[in-house]
């Protein structure tokens, strides 16, 4: 699922040129950046477990900043995620040529 | 206070308004109105039948119990949602261009139409839905029970509510999900009910919110110290617990029959996941933004006793808000019906596509054969199923009697389904997964489910106490939650873990080990490259197909209009001769696929089989000509490299030819030149040697003349054959070079002495010996034979009438130059460039030379890493003798 | 009876060594050296045999023999043509462009003799 293999794959057919214009490495990299997104929302949500417990002698975390943190790790993967929409939208890389691999 | 007649009109009368809402969008959409039924935000709400009245009540009764850890049940979903890119993207697409009726449809069409795993994952979707449908019974059940308890009648009896409510429920289900039977048509009246009851149930819970965050506990800051200062105060949660349960939840979402429905089969455009992708996971984040604090309010204002379960509708009663906690209910009412309809028509479709009419199929022969409409039969086995699973709902609730509590049988059904996801996931996205892995994995992860999860969940009954304690047979590594001797992990985590590892393990290995069949294999290619040719061949040979058996049959399945409509388009797609389509692969193709949307792929596959025949044989006929023709391909294209080699091969051929005539032709010309020079003195020879042998009488004069003509020729002829024989050594670089050291002075004095010997000295030679005084250093005699050619070629061809030769010296950047220039009338333009070939001659002058002279002087100055050159424009002929100062070793 | 004979030949040696035959066999012989102006002295000559050599400086023998025979009088005119280079390929041209012998040098004097004997024999009969 990674663009060099898709590059492999476009190989057997026509050749595509060896650099792609300015725009489309762009779309390419947003592709990738878009699959990274849910890694990193996995990485933020697993974050508070690395949080003091109750039991602890700090006393832990009140529940009031720990509902603050996994609501703003919400509203920013939405955010994100309604971006990449958005450009997705914009530049029309929705399917068809094959580019799954973006 | 509400009393439950009140109730009970206000759910009718909500009931009936979903019946009209579905009634109508049907009917726009049958109208080809209605474009904003088929708008990304209806997709989105239809999406939110993963809230199911387990999430509208149970999240705040988990909020209660554990706190934050309720959010992890809207976070796996999140996750899934915003990797839309790479993973719904590709199922969607999957599902829509193999016209992918239901979650096992999927997988029976992804492991080459395997009807055996469609039934496996029927059957573990049936047992894992069964207690997810009771659970929705049962929220309905108790909220009635708590209007019913401020009910002063007492007219509510719980058993019988619960029959109604399912039974109202499965007509529901049956009135819209099996009006039609294409899945490709798609349920619009479901799906914009099921939306809109998305909309009622988030309004709900919001409104409970605010009441409770701005009515209650006065504000947005005073909420968030009560929040701190309750006793779930705390950041706490099991690390294990969290994290399975965002994975379970994200598993779920994919993996369950509802979601597939809404998500996949109900899909009308592949774009609608963009605005979904960040719309759904906002519209979790409000259903979850209000649940602590009304789990907290509930907690602080509620007797110890209350089920935190219910705080959604007790938290508003307790205040005496009586319309709230009327709208509250009927968010959870929505929850509820949304889920249990959508479950019904998705589960009806998978049990009548792989259960019944594989079954129907099987008891008889020959569809074309049979009286009776096939779409009635479809349509009745959904309907029935769809009571069925009504049915074993109601029981399941009633055997229960409804006492766990509501959370823990949502993560039970939510691990049951994940157990597909190995085997739909490696579908999708790894072309060597195979059937027989996929069966070995769901199995065993379906067992280990069973094992550890539902059956220590039922209670004694279905397990005995000694078992949970002690193992099975005392077998204490085989404890169901604790398996292997890993204890003291939460139940729940533990049997995720191990089932879903071993699925995973399973799946995997005995893929690797196993071998896929042809249509297993092309269908491997097909889900996992699904974005390089969503529209690609599946094979179909329908020589002995025909059409009108597969007419009849057509009809049956998609109703007479249709039928014909879909055959008399594919009639004109292939010319229109004749009024019914020639069974060519690719329409039987299409054909297969209009069918699966009806009945499934493995049913559609098998139906087409029966009339066309020998269906997995015409695929690994299809596979076997695909593998020729590659063959083939390659074979031709070693035939085309290896007519470009041939081509190659014969220009080289040619190029040489080419050159070996030029050569022949230059030898035959140089053979034919040499034998002229040679035959002409000898003409003179013998015919005056034969004049003084045979005539008598010559005078003596006569006699010394023609014996000096003799002896002239004999001369001219040894001087050729030395000429030739210099020339050849010279040409064939095996001239040895004499280096010596002297000036070119003393070179030229005795080669002018040499040329002008024994002449009567006619030619003047002007030099200026002064600018003579170079010293050489090369072959001496060389270089002088060079001078003699030429001070002889102006002896003998300067016409002037006072010959005069000119010769100077310069010295330019390092080379020697030596010009010897005659005032005669030089050599005529054209000829110029030919006086230096053998035996070129200018002019009719034959005296003596054989026309070698000039290319014996350029070959012996080449050897001595010089030239010569003829020099125009200089009034008489010009040639010009270059040679390096310091004789370097000339280029061999 | 006079026979004339003009000899067509650059090699002043042979040219000499003809002239010297013929002459004692009772020819007026007139030489001449060039190619380039070949057919006019021909012409001009009115000879009643050619002898004509292929490599001759301004224009070959062989042209010299070809525009010979485009012209109407010329056509029975006796050419014994010499050539040095001996070729069977130089023979065949000859014969197609119309000569009546072809020999190839070094010949004998007494070859020269008889061909131009016969020649001029034929020419007579006809």
């Amino acid at each position: 699922m990674t663009s060099s293999e898709g590059q492999d794959r476009t190989s057997r057919g026509a050749r595509p040129s060896l650099f792609l214009e300015r725009q489309s490495y762009r779309r390419r990299r947003l592709a990738d950046s878009a699959r990274l997104l849910p890694f990193l929302g996995g990485a933020l949500l697993v974050l508070p477990l690395l949080w003091p417990d109750a039991e602890s002698e700090s006393g832990g975390v009140p529940l009031s900043s720990a509902i603050f943190y996994i609501f703003a790790c919400w509203i920013g993967l939405i955010l994100i995620s309604l971006f990449f929409g958005f450009v997705a939208r914009r530049s029309g890389v929705d399917d068809s040529h094959g580019s799954d691999a973006g | 206070m509400a009393t439950l007649n009140v109730l009970i009109l206000v759910c009718l009368g909500y009931v009936v308004l979903l019946f009209g809402v579905a009634f109508a969008a049907d009917r726009m959409a049958v109208a080809g109105r209605g474009k904003w039924l088929r708008s990304p935000l209806i997709y989105t709400l239809s999406l939110s039948i993963y809230c199911t009245a387990w999430t509208f009540y149970g999240a705040v009764g988990n909020a209660a119990r554990s706190g934050l850890e309720f959010v992890t049940i809207y976070l796996g979903p999140t996750l899934v949602m915003i990797s839309w890119w790479w993973g719904l993207r590709k199922l969607v697409r999957v599902g829509r261009s193999q016209r992918v009726t239901s979650i096992a449809d999927l997988l029976s069409s992804r492991y080459g139409k395997s009807n055996t795993l469609a039934v496996c994952v029927t059957i573990l979707a049936v047992i894992g839905g069964t207690p997810y449908i009771a659970l929705q019974l049962q929220s309905i059940t108790l909220s009635f029970s708590i209007f019913a308890e401020a009910d002063p009648s007492g007219l509510y009896r719980e058993g019988s509510s619960v029959f109604w409510v399912a039974a109202g429920l499965a007509m529901f289900a049956i009135l819209f999900g099996t009006r039609n039977l294409d899945a490709n048509e798609r349920h619009h009246g479901v799906v914009t009910a099921i939306a809109v009851e998305s909309v009622v149930k988030l309004f709900a819970l919001v409104a409970v919110g605010i009441f409770v965050v701005w009515g209650v506990a006065g504000g947005f800051g005073p909420m968030m110290e009560r929040i701190d200062a309750s006793e779930i105060g705390k950041w706490q949660v099991d690390a294990g617990r969290w994290t399975t349960f965002i994975f379970l939840s994200a598993a779920a979402f994919v993996c369950l029959p509802r979601m597939f429905q809404v998500m996949v089969v109900e899909n009308d455009d592949e774009g609608h996941l963009r605005t979904a992708a960040w719309a759904f996971p906002l519209y979790l984040l409000l259903m979850s933004l209000f649940v602590v604090p009304i789990a907290v309010v509930g907690l602080d204002m509620l007797s110890e006793g209350s089920n935190p379960d219910l705080f959604v509708l007790t938290v508003p009663l307790s205040q005496g808000k009586d319309g709230l906690a009327m709208l509250s209910f009927i968010g959870g009412f929505s929850s509820a019906t949304s889920m249990v309809i959508v479950t019904a028509m998705a589960l009806s479709t998978m049990v009548s596509n792989h259960v019944v009419m594989p079954i129907w199929l099987n008891t008889h022969e020959r569809v074309g054969s049979v009286p009776g409409d096939v779409r009635n039969i479809v349509l009745m086995a959904r309907r029935i199923s769809i009571a069925a699973i009504m049915a074993l709902g109601y029981f399941y609730y009633s055997l229960s009697g409804g006492g766990a509590a509501l959370a823990s049988i949502g993560l039970v059904a939510f691990s049951g389904i994940s157990q597909i996801l190995p085997a739909m996931v490696g579908g999708l996205f790894w072309r060597g997964a195979t059937r027989t892995g996929a069966l070995a994995g769901l199995t065993v992860g379906f067992v280990l489910w069973i094992y550890t999860l539902l059956l220590p969940g039922m209670g004694a009954a279905w397990m005995p106490e000694s078992v949970l304690l002690n193992g099975p047979f005392g077998i204490a590594w085989l404890r169901p939650q604790a398996l292997f001797g890993i204890e003291g992990i939460d139940p729940m985590v533990h049997s995720v873990m191990w089932s879903i590892s071993l699925n995973t393990v399973v799946f995997c290995v005995a893929s690797l080990l196993s071998f896929p069949s042809p249509l297993e294999r092309l269908q491997g290619a097909q889900f996992v490259n699904v974005f390089d040719h969503s529209v690609a061949p599946r094979g179909w040979t329908g020589s002995v197909a025909q059409s009108e058996d597969l007419m009849i049959m057509t009809q049956r399945i998609l109703g007479t209009s249709p039928a014909q409509e879909l055959f008399q388009r594919e009639a004109e797609l292939q010319g229109g001769r004749s009024p019914l389509p020639e069974p060519t692969p690719g329409f039987l193709a299409r054909l297969e696929r209009e069918l699966s949307g009806s009945v499934g792929a493995a049913t559609a596959h098998a139906m087409i089989g029966q009339i066309v025949g020998g269906a997995s044989v015409s695929v690994e006929d299809l596979l076997a000509v695909a593998d020729e023709s590659a063959q083939l391909l390659e074979y031709s294209s070693q035939l085309e490299e290896k007519s470009a080699e041939l081509s190659r091969t014969a220009r080289q051929l040619r190029d040489a030819n080419a050159k070996l005539t030029q050569i022949s032709e230059q030898k035959d010309s140089f053979l034919s030149q040499v034998s002229h020079e040679l035959r002409t003195p000898m003409t003179s020879i013998r015919a005056f040697s034969e004049i003084m042998r045979d005539t008598e009488g010559l005078s003596g004069e006569e006699q010394t003349r023609y014996a000096a003509i003799i002896h002239d020729e004999a001369l001219r002829l040894t001087r050729l054959l030395d000429d030739l024989l210099d020339l050849s050594v010279l040409e064939n670089g095996q001239v040895r070079l004499n280096l010596g050291d002297d000036t070119l002075r003393s070179v030229l004095d005795r080669s002018i002495s040499s040329a002008l010997a024994g002449t009567d000295q006619r030619l003047v030679v002007r030099r200026s010996k002064a600018s003579e005084r170079i010293p050489l250093q090369t072959d001496l005699d060389r270089l002088g034979q060079v001078f003699i050619n030429l001070i002889s070629n102006a002896r003998k061809y300067c016409d002037a009438d006072e010959p005069v030769l000119t010769i100077s010296a310069h010295d330019v950047g390092g080379q020697l130059v030596v010009d010897f220039i005659d005032n005669g009338s030089g050599v005529p333009p054209d000829a110029r460039s030919m006086i230096f070939e053998k035996f070129a001659r200018v002019g009719g002058d034959k005296a003596g030379g054989a026309g070698l002279g000039l290319a014996i002087c350029r070959e012996i100055m080449h050897r001595l890493g010089g030239d010569i050159t003829y020099l125009p424009g200089q009034g008489g002929a010009a040639f010009r003798v270059s040679l390096p100062l310091a004789y370097r070793q000339a280029a061999q | 009876m006079s026979r004339k004979v003009l000899l067509i030949e650059d090699e002043p040696n042979i040219a000499e060594a003809i002239r010297f035959l013929l002459t004692r066999e009772g020819w007026q012989v007139e030489t001449h050296g060039d190619g380039a102006d070949a057919l006019q002295v021909i012409q001009g000559a009115q000879p009643d045999l050619v002898i004509l050599d292929v490599m001759l400086p301004g224009k070959s023998g062989m042209d010299i023999l070809r525009d010979l025979r485009a012209l109407d009088d010329m056509k029975d005119l006796p050419v014994l043509m010499l050539t040095a280079r001996g070729q069977s390929r130089d023979r065949e041209m000859a014969e197609n462009a119309g000569v009546s012998r072809f020999m190839t040098k070094p010949f004998s004097n007494a070859e020269v003799l008889t061909a131009v004997r016969d020649l001029h024999a034929q020419a007579t009969q006809l």
